[in-house]
């Protein structure tokens, strides 16, 4: 558990760390809260011969709400999702699910950036921001580009980011109607077994829209587009929740490990997609 | 009154035997000023790491350390060749084999150690174990032990042909012994004979003690003075020095051992492991001082874990119940070298406990140790020598048995106690259990519960199940046990020889206040707290004015450490014994002070008091300043005393444990809603301290029950090597506890104290059990194996079609 060695870079500005990536090209890494990448490093799993810490580029931080956009700063922490009002008001749906991220431990140190950039399919924000179609904005050598959460993530720690850009911040719009994170986890601290992000409106008692995103069931989150359809117009009865069950589980693929078989964490996505569901419509 | 207030007041102010004094080790753990092995910094000192066995069966073909030792810093790179000239490439273990230091042609399983680094930092050495280049060839893997019995595929090489072992013949190149105790023909007969028999293969799986501390050690060897100086997370110092000595040549009063503070051991910290020797080696070599601290995931893969024991048991009873016989047959898978820490004579420690709190007329054990390709090990994990194996097994057997009868588990057990006359009772496997009410402990247990109602709503629970109104099942896990601990009596207990006895040596001071040095170590227990408590009752000296030093044996007399609860059991009572030989002499001085004849003296509470005439007195303060300021004829100056004590017996605690737990048979999740543990210690020196140790030890009962284990895949691979995966409750998992006592002394013991700590984990891993089994039990279920986590609970009730 001891790293490799490595130089230490603090820049100030997107720009410069943009720079150091330049220079040093995969070599290089940035860092925010470190609590993916150390254990990595401390494992050997990750050789990162030049770390740039990200904490010391003020513009990276903050949470805005303007009209209806939401825009985070990459290097917003976990526990600033808990702790701001506003953003509670504007999509509540971020609070409940960061409280069942890690510990308060993890969450003082951990971003939002990080979490979504990381590409760990146990990772519980991506699959969020796909549920909130969110956009991530990356900063690269050619400037500008935004990408949506939905299109994001190829593989286990492969996403549509260049090794030389930097994810800046993450916007969405302010979320109405009903929402649910539902997560199973062995303990405190652990990544899910699965874990159910529901987002959905009602109009005159039915379901109007519907958004989900499954965590954990997969080698990248699983949005489902066919899940949240077997919603719309229903009154989310048994059947529709079947449908919509049925839906997820044609798209999900979970591999077994330590928490259990494929055919467990199937089960256990069915029963916990169904609960958001329902607390999601609770509250719409 | 008047007087008696008087005296109570005294009493109280020694904070004695019976007080709840707060822990004086916590004002520096609680403010992180604790002083461990790694806190050790000295001039000069190398860093030493391992380079590890990715494989868990392979040969050793080269290892090249010759990028290593290009790498600036590096100083030396240890194989096994280095070792061989000194003998030291293998060394014994606490069982009578042998364990590779080094790996020596082959290696046996993952993380094996292979090659030891030293560096002039951690750094150095973590980069240059990257650097040793291992040629492996890979062997086949042999993870069951029941295969390991017939397979062709020899592990241990050097010990292939040895139709003996440590413990008598062998049967296969890959057993290691077969123990039996009992009589097996007339447990044979009885079972043929019984109305009802169950049978049943219960498994307690391999866990781990995992310490927050892991292991480590610094080794210095002055070659001025010729002296090595030890430190380590050792729970046995004096033994270690006495190991060192044997293996390195250098005489005993040349190795100086000493144990720091230490964050935890259960267990894990008896054993010598390879760091050790290694480190050693290389401060001889090197003339300076080296450290080895191993790392989470090392502590977890390569050093001692705990349980693996296959228990196959069938248990007899007639039509109403009472239980006729018991034999239990064991297959304990051992890992690669039988590391086991037990008394020498018990290849299987107590286990032969396992009749349990019921007058059982005839039994039979036989247990059969298996070489695998894991990791070696077999410690008692919080518990006494294979305690709680046994504890599991018989507080399993007895749920399987009420599930044949059709009984309920509670009277099963009530009409098969051991009775409070029967005591001291002979059990049918040789043990003398020395004193118990087990009756008025269970009554007490299941009134606290209402165990009626309880009973009551969970019939009620099932009917809402299957009319499908609730996806939730109650369980009520029950458990009565009975502990053995206080190793013992040095007749037929011994570790490497040295007879398990332990000792305490007093020295009064002048003014009043005295210290106590034990061959104990503490590791969490609480022992500058509670030793200075037997002690303040015994010699009238307040425990705030007592020293309880232990772990440098330059300084403490002789003893065999702390592990399964002996500690209170045996230097406990070596702490009264050399007590009251102190107060023997201080009667002596006193009656030369008031000149009257000794006899006419008698103790009060903290002074000696001329019979009859209590306005003539002196005080332990006034008499320890005459020991040391005035020459008393016929005595020598000086108030000290020594006691190595050796207990009569063992002594066994009991308790009864009721668990109350909720399980989604959806997901799997659990909740436990009630946690009742009502403990039988004998004499209670500190509620708070018993009642602190009970909360430790139920949680890590909850956490082997619920979820903690060392799992391999079939290749070998520790698939639980990190806290992620390795199951260590945090306070939000940690359910709230009822804690509650009944109070039968030890009738051997000097103040009739048994020792605890180690009983909430031998009660309470039956007690999370048997709540699982229990939820499910009317639909059917009979044996489900621990660890108890969501997707083993939830396959129960898959396999009983509960999710249609
Ligand atoms: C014990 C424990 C339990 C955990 N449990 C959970 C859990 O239940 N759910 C969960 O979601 N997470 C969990 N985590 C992970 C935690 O949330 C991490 O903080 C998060 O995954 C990564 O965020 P970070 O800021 O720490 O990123 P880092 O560890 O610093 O970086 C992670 C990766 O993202 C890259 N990166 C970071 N920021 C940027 C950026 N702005 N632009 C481009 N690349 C970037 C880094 O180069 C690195 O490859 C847990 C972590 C621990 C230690």
């Amino acid at each position: 558990m001891i790293p490799a060695n490595f130089e230490y870079y603090r820049p100030d500005s997107v720009a410069a760390a943009l720079g150091i990536l330049q220079e040093h090209g995969d070599e290089a890494r940035v860092i925010a809260g470190g609590h993916s990448l150390i254990p990595m490093m401390k494992l050997r799993m990750a050789e990162v011969p030049h770390l740039i810490d990200l904490q010391a580029i003020a513009a990276l931080r903050g949470i805005s709400i303007e009209g209806g956009t939401v825009r985070i700063g990459a290097m917003t922490t976990q526990n600033e999702l808990i702790t701001h009002d506003d953003l509670l008001q504007a999509a509540p749906i971020l609070r409940e699910a960061a409280l069942q991220i890690a510990d308060p431990q993890v969450r003082y140190m951990g971003t939002v950036g990080g979490n979504v950039a990381n590409g760990d399919p146990g990772n519980d924000m991506p699959g969020l921001f796909q549920a909130l179609d969110a956009s991530f904005e990356l900063h690269g050598p050619e400037g500008i580009r935004s990408v949506p959460a939905r299109d994001f993530y190829e593989a286990a720690y492969m996403t549509a980011r260049e090794d030389d850009e930097i994810l800046t911040a993450i916007t969405f719009a302010r979320t109405s109607g009903g929402y649910a994170y539902e997560k199973q986890k062995r303990k405190i601290g652990d990544y899910a077994t699965a874990a159910a992000a529901v987002l959905l409106t009602k109009e005159g008692g039915k379901v109007a829209t519907a958004a989900i995103a499954m965590t954990n069931l997969s080698d990248t989150p699983v949005f489902c587009a066919d899940a949240a359809g077997a919603l719309v117009g229903t009154e989310c009865t048994t059947d529709a929740l079947a449908a919509a069950d049925a839906a997820m589980q044609a798209v999900i693929d979970p591999m077994q490990d330590n928490r259990g078989p494929a055919e467990f964490k199937r089960h256990v996505a069915g029963v916990i997609l169904k609960r958001a569901i329902l607390r999601a419509w609770s509250r719409a | 009154m008047k007087d008696l207030d008087e005296r109570e007041e005294r009493r109280s102010a020694l904070k004695g035997l019976g007080c709840s004094r707060k822990r004086v080790e916590d004002v520096r753990f609680t403010q992180g000023k604790g002083h461990y092995v790694d806190d050790i910094s000295m001039p000069g000192m190398l860093h030493g790491d391992f380079v590890r066995s990715p494989y868990a069966h392979a040969r050793v073909v080269s290892i090249d350390a010759s990028k290593a030792l290009a790498l600036p810093g590096v100083v030396a790179v240890l194989t096994a060749k280095d070792l061989e000239p000194l003998s030291l490439h293998w060394m014994p273990t606490l069982a009578g084999d042998k364990q590779m230091v080094l790996a020596d042609g082959k290696v046996l399983f993952q993380g094996q150690e292979v090659a030891f680094v030293v560096a002039k930092d951690r750094y150095i050495a973590a980069d240059a174990v990257e650097l040793v280049e291992v040629e492996y060839e890979e062997l086949p893997v042999l993870v069951d032990p029941f295969e390991a019995l017939q397979s062709d595929v020899v592990l241990r090489e050097d010990i292939k042909d040895a139709k003996e072992g440590a413990h008598g013949p062998r049967k296969h190149h890959n057993h290691i012994f077969t123990w039996e105790e009992g009589n097996a023909e007339a447990t044979e007969q009885a079972i043929g004979a019984a109305e009802v028999v169950a049978e049943e293969m219960i498994y307690y799986h391999r866990t781990h003690p995992c310490p927050l501390e892991p292991c480590g050690t610094v080794a210095s060897m002055d070659k001025v003075n010729g002296k090595l100086t030890i430190w380590g997370t050792f729970q046995a110092p004096h033994v270690v020095r006495t190991v060192a000595s044997l293996l390195s040549g250098i005489e005993e009063h040349n190795i100086r051992v000493v144990s720091p503070d230490i964050g935890g051991g259960f267990g894990n910290k008896v054993g010598v492991y390879p760091g050790y020797v290694c480190a050693i080696v290389a401060s001889i070599v090197t003339g300076v001082p080296v450290k080895w601290i191993e790392d989470r995931m090392e502590n977890l893969m390569a050093t001692a874990f705990a349980r693996d024991y296959w228990m196959k048991g069938r248990i007899a009873a007639t039509k109403e119940g009472k239980i006729t016989a018991l034999d239990v047959h064991v297959t304990a898978d051992h890992g690669a070298f039988d590391a086991c820490a037990d008394p020498t004579k018990f290849p299987a420690g107590f286990f032969h406990i396992v009749t349990g709190s019921y007058d059982i007329p005839v039994a039979h054990v036989a247990v059969d140790g298996v070489y695998t390709n894991k990791a070696p090990g077999g410690v008692a994990y919080r518990c006494s020598f294979r305690v709680t194996e046994a504890a599991y097994c018989i507080e399993r057997m007895i749920e399987v048995l009420a599930i044949e009868l059709g009984m309920d588990a509670a009277e099963l057990r009530r009409i098969n106690f051991i009775k409070k006359e029967q005591f001291p009772y002979q059990s049918a496997l040789g043990w003398e259990y020395d004193s118990g009410d087990y009756h008025t402990a269970w009554d007490k247990a299941l009134k606290a519960v209402d165990y009626e109602g309880l009973r009551k709503e969970q019939a009620e629970r099932v009917e809402a199940f299957k009319r499908g109104e609730t996806r939730k099942l109650l369980g009520i896990g029950l458990t009565h046990f009975t502990e053995i601990v206080g190793a013992g009596p040095v007749k037929n207990c011994d570790i490497l020889g040295m007879g398990m006895f332990d000792s305490c040596e007093i020295r009064i001071h002048p003014t009043g206040s005295a210290i106590a040095r034990l061959g104990t170590i503490s590791q969490g227990q609480g022992h500058a707290t509670t030793f200075a408590q037997i002690l303040a009752s015994e010699i009238g000296l307040s425990a705030d004015s007592i020293t309880i030093e232990e772990g440098d044996t330059d300084t403490a007399p002789y003893g065999l450490g702390t592990y399964g609860s002996r500690s209170t059991p045996v230097a406990g009572a070596a702490t009264a014994m050399a007590g009251r030989k102190i107060r023997a002499k201080a009667q002596m001085i006193a009656a030369y002070l008031l000149e009257v004849h000794d006899d006419d003296l008698e103790w009060d509470v903290d002074r000696f008091v001329v019979k009859g005439a209590p306005e003539r007195f002196k005080t332990m303060k006034d008499i320890a300043y005459a020991a040391y300021n005035q020459a008393i004829p016929g005595l020598e100056p000086g108030l000290e005393a020594v006691s190595y004590y050796d207990p009569p017996n063992m002594t066994y605690p009991f308790g009864a444990y009721i668990c109350v737990m909720e399980v989604d048979v959806d997901t799997g999740e659990w909740e436990v809603r009630q946690f009742y543990a009502l403990d039988d210690c004998g004499t209670r020196i500190n509620p708070m301290v018993i009642e602190g140790q009970v909360h430790g030890g139920v949680t890590e009962a909850l956490a082997i029950a619920m979820g903690q284990e060392i799992a391999y895949d079939e290749m070998g691979n520790c698939k639980t090597g990190t806290l992620m995966d390795f199951y260590l409750p945090t306070a939000w998992e940690t359910p709230n506890y009822t804690t509650d006592f009944t109070e039968t002394p030890s009738p051997h013991h000097p103040i009739g104290a048994k020792g605890v700590g180690e009983s909430p984990n031998v009660g309470g891993v039956p007690a999370f059990s048997n709540a699982v089994h229990d939820a499910f039990r009317a639909f059917g279920l009979r044996q489900s194996h621990m660890p108890h986590d969501h997707w083993r609970i939830w396959k129960i009730a898959q396999s009983l079609g509960l999710h249609q």
